[in-house]
């Protein structure tokens, strides 16, 4: 961080402990598990589409989302499984999509990348890096004018931060003051080409230590930090701060998407990952700490497993949407051109 | 009570009545409410009166997610030509949410841009680039021709559900016109028939509407009825409204300030071809804008866009009789 850096965040009221860690593990659980049956329906072709998973950045998108309320809104991008997970929309109903079943989140018209579920406040996904960052503004906007402390949280990908989404987002944010939460999952690789390729500027905190802002980098597979550091965050934005930026450093297990020969990297070795695996480490920070038992973490993976099993059957008994819905859709109203 | 008023007023007009109307109506954009007395701030206050920096993406992404949360945004984005910088926004955001969410949500937003000034403008600021969106499914395309449309097609774009682009000449800008007080809605896909004749149909857009009136003023010494439509919505199309009058005329003109390749003509010609073809008693003539960037010098800029002359040149030849020598 440079000098330029704002008087330091207010510390966080809040450590995380027993309960909420045992709740950080059973979402990244159900995360890891859905991503990767996904992989393997992707390559039996049960799953039809564009597929990116998020395996190795559960952490980060539990550790944010399972802090937000249903009207707190979250906008992702491409790789947006975990993100609806952690939300709380339903992995049945997800998984339905993926498929392009009739009752996917949104009857198979958006699939992976344009996941939608309102009620649990996941406003959106796009497709297009970057494109999700200024809706994450309006929506706190909204908010300001209409008074209340909801707060709009948009990921992304350190590949996003090169483009002018996010620096016009960024300038306008500051400049209004909007109570948006931009997390940034750093994960080195913007699809297929190391941020090297990208830019001189290794930290995206640094990129925006100009506006002054409230930004931190943090260890992204360090589920705790990122709790903490998202929670202190999140009381600023509930109070009426913002914008806030909260960089993760993290690491993306498979390719850019499914079926990503990923030529342009070197996987990472299995004892590495045993290392920074985000759920292995909370485990084992867990355990240290008394924070549960390794009964406790056993039955978090057995649910997960189970919950996501009876996922693939729902989607598989979902029959595919009439095949005519799309002219229904395109125009609220109905009206079509 | 109608009263006579210019095109870019009744546009005024519109916004303020829906923004006294629906507290959910905002307006962004560049360079507005630059004074304390301005009328839009004085009536509204910063909150819903927001004047932007030069970033159009993040303007319109923010509009959509502001709609996305239940609001009205009008972008206010000047020249058509600067909806360019914010694409992805315009074509991939606003359109497609409420689709790619299984209709989930709705973006009502709307975003008004000038069009079509060539007066010296050059290059990239006088494009009648419409075309390019209403082929983009979930957007809808207005380009009001009249004073009174400018008011009743902003009032109905705040008030639809979709994302809505308002096109307006900035010729037009400074023109005359009866409008109607108070609450004044036209609704979209309807066209308007500007004169009945029976000898050939006109198609004109936007500025063009006028021009072809003049033009059927001069056929009409020629002993020619023309009937002049002013579709006014591009998306939705009616294209019901045009297949009648052709199925009565036999004949039809397009005219189009856009280019030829990039033109709406070009769809509505297509339309005809394939849904009237039958009532077609010769080949669909197109006067369009070359296909040429606008040139800034006067007598370039004469040459590459539609006039008079050539819509006149245009009906003979689609009637199949010599223009009257003079």
């Amino acid at each position: 961080m440079s000098e330029r850096d704002p008087a330091p965040i207010v510390p966080s009221s809040a450590a995380l402990e027993g309960p909420a860690a045992l709740a950080l593990l059973r979402t990244m659980w159900r995360i890891r598990v859905f991503e990767e049956r996904v992989g393997v329906l992707k390559r039996a072709d049960e799953v039809y589409g564009l597929i990116h998973l998020s395996i190795g950045g559960e952490g980060v998108a539990a550790a944010v989302c399972t802090q937000l309320r249903d009207d707190d809104v979250v906008y992702s991008g491409h790789r947006a499984h975990g993100h609806a997970i952690a939300k709380g929309a339903p992995p049945d109903r997800i998984l339905a999509e993926l498929m392009g079943r009739s009752d996917g989140l949104c009857h198979g018209l958006g699939g992976s990348m344009h996941l939608v579920d309102v009620e649990h406040g996941l406003m959106g996904a796009t497709g297009v890096v970057g494109g999700n960052i200024p809706l994450a503004l309006g929506s706190a906007l909204a908010t300001r004018l209409r008074g209340g402390d909801a707060v709009a949280v948009s990921f992304f990908g350190d590949g996003a931060v090169q483009a002018g989404h996010f620096n016009e987002s960024i300038n306008l944010a500051t400049l209004w003051g909007l109570g948006v939460v931009l997390v940034c999952e750093n994960n080195g690789f913007a699809e297929f080409t190391p941020r090297s390729a990208h830019t001189n500027v290794e930290r995206v905190c640094d990129v925006v230590a100009p506006y002054g802002l409230e930004r931190e980098t943090v260890d992204g597979n360090d589920v705790a930090a990122v709790w903490e550091a998202f929670g202190r965050f999140l009381e600023v934005a509930r109070r009426g701060g913002g914008p806030l930026l909260l960089e993760c450093l993290t690491h993306r297990l498979r390719g850019h998407y499914e079926g990503d020969p990923t030529l342009y990297r070197e996987a990472i070795s299995a004892t590495e990952w045993q290392q920074r695996d985000p759920i292995l480490r909370l485990a084992r920070q867990g355990a240290a700490a008394g924070w549960f038992s390794a009964e406790d973490v056993a039955r978090a993976e057995r649910e997960a497993r189970k919950e996501i099993e009876a996922a693939v059957e729902f989607a598989r008994a979902s029959p595919y949407p009439a095949a005519e819905l799309p002219g229904e859709l395109v125009y609220a109203g109905g009206s079509r051109p | 009570m109608a009263r006579e008023m210019p095109y870019i007023a009744a546009i005024g007009e519109a916004i303020h009545l829906e923004m006294a109307r629906d507290e959910s109506v905002l307006y962004f954009g560049q360079n507005i409410a630059t004074t304390d007395d301005d009328p839009f701030l004085a009536a509204f206050g910063h909150d819903r009166v927001r004047v932007t920096p030069i970033s159009e993406t993040a303007e319109i992404g923010m509009a959509v997610g502001a709609a996305l949360a239940g609001y009205r945004p009008v972008v206010e984005l000047y020249m058509a030509e600067f909806m360019l910088v914010a694409m992805d926004q315009v074509v991939n955001e606003a359109p497609r949410f409420r689709y790619m969410s299984g209709g989930k949500v709705k973006v009502p937003l709307v975003l008004k841009a000038g069009y079509g000034f060539t007066a010296g403008w050059a290059g990239q600021h006088t494009g009648s680039i419409y075309s390019m969106f209403m082929g983009v499914p979930g957007l809808k395309v207005v380009l009001p021709a009249t004073a009174a449309d400018a008011k009743g097609l902003m009032a109905t774009a705040i008030r639809d559900d979709n994302p809505v682009c308002f096109f307006h000449h900035y010729l037009l800008t400074l023109e005359h016109g009866e409008v109607p007080e108070g609450e004044y809605l036209v609704p979209f896909g309807e066209a308007a028939v500007r004169r009945t004749g029976k000898d050939v149909t006109i198609v004109a857009i936007g500025w063009m509407v006028d021009r072809a009136l003049a033009a059927a003023e001069r056929l009409a010494a020629d002993g020619v009825d023309a009937e002049v439509i002013d579709p006014r919505t591009l998306a939705p199309l009616d294209t019901a409204t045009i297949l009648e009058s052709v199925a009565k005329t036999g004949r039809l003109v397009l005219v189009d300030q856009a280019t030829r390749h990039g033109s709406a003509s070009a769809v509505i010609a297509a339309e005809v071809a394939d849904q009237g073809f039958d009532s077609l008693r010769a080949p669909i003539k197109q006067v369009t804008a070359l296909d040429a960037t606008i040139p800034y010098s006067e007598p370039m800029e004469r040459f590459v866009l539609p006039d008079e002359d050539k819509i006149v040149a245009a009906v003979h030849q689609v009637l199949g009789s010599a223009p009257v020598a003079a």
